[in-house]
């Protein structure tokens, strides 16, 4: 091949390379111009001060107007994701700390690849777990008749947070400088308490970025809660109440209405709160987990 | 010397994780005990007969590997190149790290946006229908940001020293890559799209509207067809069937099979990864 065609081509790939580079950014921002577009219909037909403030998601009422209030689905969104971090914080962060700090490299490779496996199980198997196990065994606990409710979807929403918490808390403890750890042992302190005032207020970012991202994961999953929170359209008062989050939502509501409707428009609307959300929770974790690269 | 307490931190610690290790094992052990009795060949082989209530689940087995091929064959070209342009030509400056930062957005949203988007662009706005093209192509743009993010690691284990000797020869940016570095960064891209593609294929928010079928006759023939999926399947028989009791033994075989599908691509990507690791320590 000739000196030109070698630099046509080399030119050709900058391009090339080049346009595939912006994809990201280019999705991204389709993904939120889709949503916009569509819930600008919305708000064509349903005022956004009634999506806003409405306390009931009911599109089949009152003949063709229905009612499409927003704080029903986001509450119940709000009290399964609450409940799943209760469980998967403390348990997540300890079991970082126990891997970080208390495993020879042995069991170490064995409890990372458990941690990958639990990630690596199908939303849809987790779902169906709590309607097989977890279910039955709330209903017989509290002596309810049925099991799907709000503390079931929290159940398996820390199980799939999990997974994100651990991994990231424990690289950021891992990050900790060993020198920090020996000048706390230098001083008399004791492996709990250097690993207390020491190790973990230095990977606290990386911790707080771990939980975030956990939680964005647990507000946007839908299968699961859409198997096991029993979906019932009212407002929440407890765990014990079943639950209808705004991923569940859509996943029922979009397969049935006609499209380029009120309800259909209301359902990308539900989606762009719910997109806000998780770009919210996820960016802020980026920004913090940036702040640690900037230390080291 | 201090007296020998009970380590209770210790403890505390080793619980939290005996809880982890606890769900996984427990999940497992439950999952493939109850559905190794549905598991044989004919389960495997067979179509769904009477109503889903016997027979096999072939067709959802065939839509899954078929799903997941288009999958990898949209994402991994455009994943590839995008971290090419991030690690190879860009360097870091104000828009790339832009461009990371939305790849790390998209990463989080969740998949049932991804669903929305495949319904409004490739369903509708491009017209390929509910089918196993649209439902792939969405599929494809979930497992982008993953592809992205992993190949970019593994772009980044090639050592520098071989882009220098490659451009030393005389060989342009557009060869150095095509010859040096892409082949060394192989098993690291490799182990990237096999976890990516295995995610995908477990997924299910996002075919819901885009192609996913709870039953169709034979097999997936044409990509502009409707399909049946492991993940859709085992939804649909443990929660819209009119007769779930019965389904059940069938739910825990077709969890039985997706589990493992999704297992042996992500047991294959970490035996990948360990010889690759071992390969440079070399």
């Amino acid at each position: 091949m000739n000196a030109k065609n070698r630099n046509r081509y080399d030119r050709l790939a900058t391009w090339f390379f080049g346009i595939n580079g912006w994809m990201g950014i280019a999705i991204l921002l389709g993904i939120f111009a889709m949503l916009v577009y569509n819930t600008i219909a919305f708000f064509a037909r349903v005022s956004p001060m009634d999506f806003i403030t409405n306390t009931q998601w009911n599109p089949g009422a009152e003949g063709p107007k229905g009612l499409y209030g927003l704080l029903p689905l986001l509450i119940s969104t709000l009290l399964v994701t609450f409940g799943a971090m209760l469980l998967a914080v403390p348990i997540g962060i300890g079991t970082a700390v126990f891997i970080s700090e208390y495993t020879s490299p042995r069991v170490k490779n064995i409890l990372k690849p458990a941690v990958e496996m639990l990630a690596a199980i199908p939303s849809v198997v987790i779902g169906f777990i709590g309607i097989v196990i977890i279910g039955p065994g709330i209903a017989g606990t509290f002596g309810l008749s049925n099991g799907l409710n709000a503390m079931n979807g929290a159940i398996l929403l820390a199980m799939m947070a999990l997974p994100t918490i651990i991994t990231v808390a424990e690289d950021a403890l891992h990050a900790v400088p060993a020198d920090l750890k020996e000048a706390s042992y230098g001083l008399g302190a004791g492996k709990w308490t250097t690993l207390y005032r020491v190790a973990i207020p230095a990977a606290r970012p990386g911790i707080i970025a771990g939980v975030m991202l956990g939680m964005g994961r647990a507000i946007g999953e839908t299968m699961t809660v859409l198997m096991a929170t029993g979906n019932a359209l009212s407002f929440p008062s407890g765990f014990f109440d079943s639950v209808r989050t705004i991923t569940a939502t859509i996943a029922i509501e979009l397969g049935e209405v006609p499209h380029q409707t009120t309800h259909y428009y209301g359902l990308f609307a539900l989606a762009l709160v719910l997109f806000l959300i998780t770009l919210t929770v996820n960016s802020l974790a980026d920004r913090i987990s940036h702040r640690i690269r900037q230390y080291h | 010397m201090k007296e020998k307490k009970p380590d209770l931190p210790l403890i505390l610690l080793a619980s939290c994780t005996a809880i982890v290790c606890g769900f996984l094992l427990f999940i497992l052990f439950h999952i493939y005990s109850q559905g190794a009795g549905t598991i044989n060949s004919r389960f495997l082989t067979e179509l769904p007969r009477n109503g889903m209530t016997e027979g096999g689940i072939l067709p959802a087995i065939a839509g899954t590997i078929l799903l997941t091929l288009i999958t990898a064959w949209f994402a991994v070209p455009f994943g590839i190149a995008a971290a090419v342009y991030l690690n190879e030509y860009a360097g870091d400056n104000p828009s790339t790290r832009l461009i990371r930062a939305a790849v790390r957005n998209l990463a989080g949203v969740p998949s049932i946006i991804y669903g929305l988007f495949g319904l409004a662009l490739f369903v509708q706005g491009m017209h390929l229908g509910t089918s196993l093209l649209s439902a792939g192509l969405t599929l494809g743009l979930l497992s982008l940001p993953y592809i992205i993010t992993t190949t970019e690691e593994a772009l980044k284990t090639v050592p520098n020293s071989l882009r220098e000797a490659a451009m030393g020869l005389g060989a342009t940016r557009f060869e150095t890559i095509r010859d040096i570095v892409l082949p060394a960064a192989v098993p690291g891209i490799l182990t990237g799209v096999i976890l990516s593609v295995a995610r995908a294929a477990g997924e299910t928010a996002p075919i819901l509207f885009t192609g996913a079928a709870f039953y169709i006759t034979g097999l997936p023939v044409h990509p502009l067809q409707e399909f049946m999926a492991l993940p859709y399947h085992l939804y649909m028989l443990s929660t819209q069937h009119q007769s779930i009791e019965t389904v059940r033994p069938l739910a825990y075989g077709t969890a039985v099979v997706l589990v493992s599908f999704v297992f042996l691509l992500n047991i294959t990507a970490s035996v990948l990864r360990s010889r690759y690791r071992s390969q440079i320590h070399l």
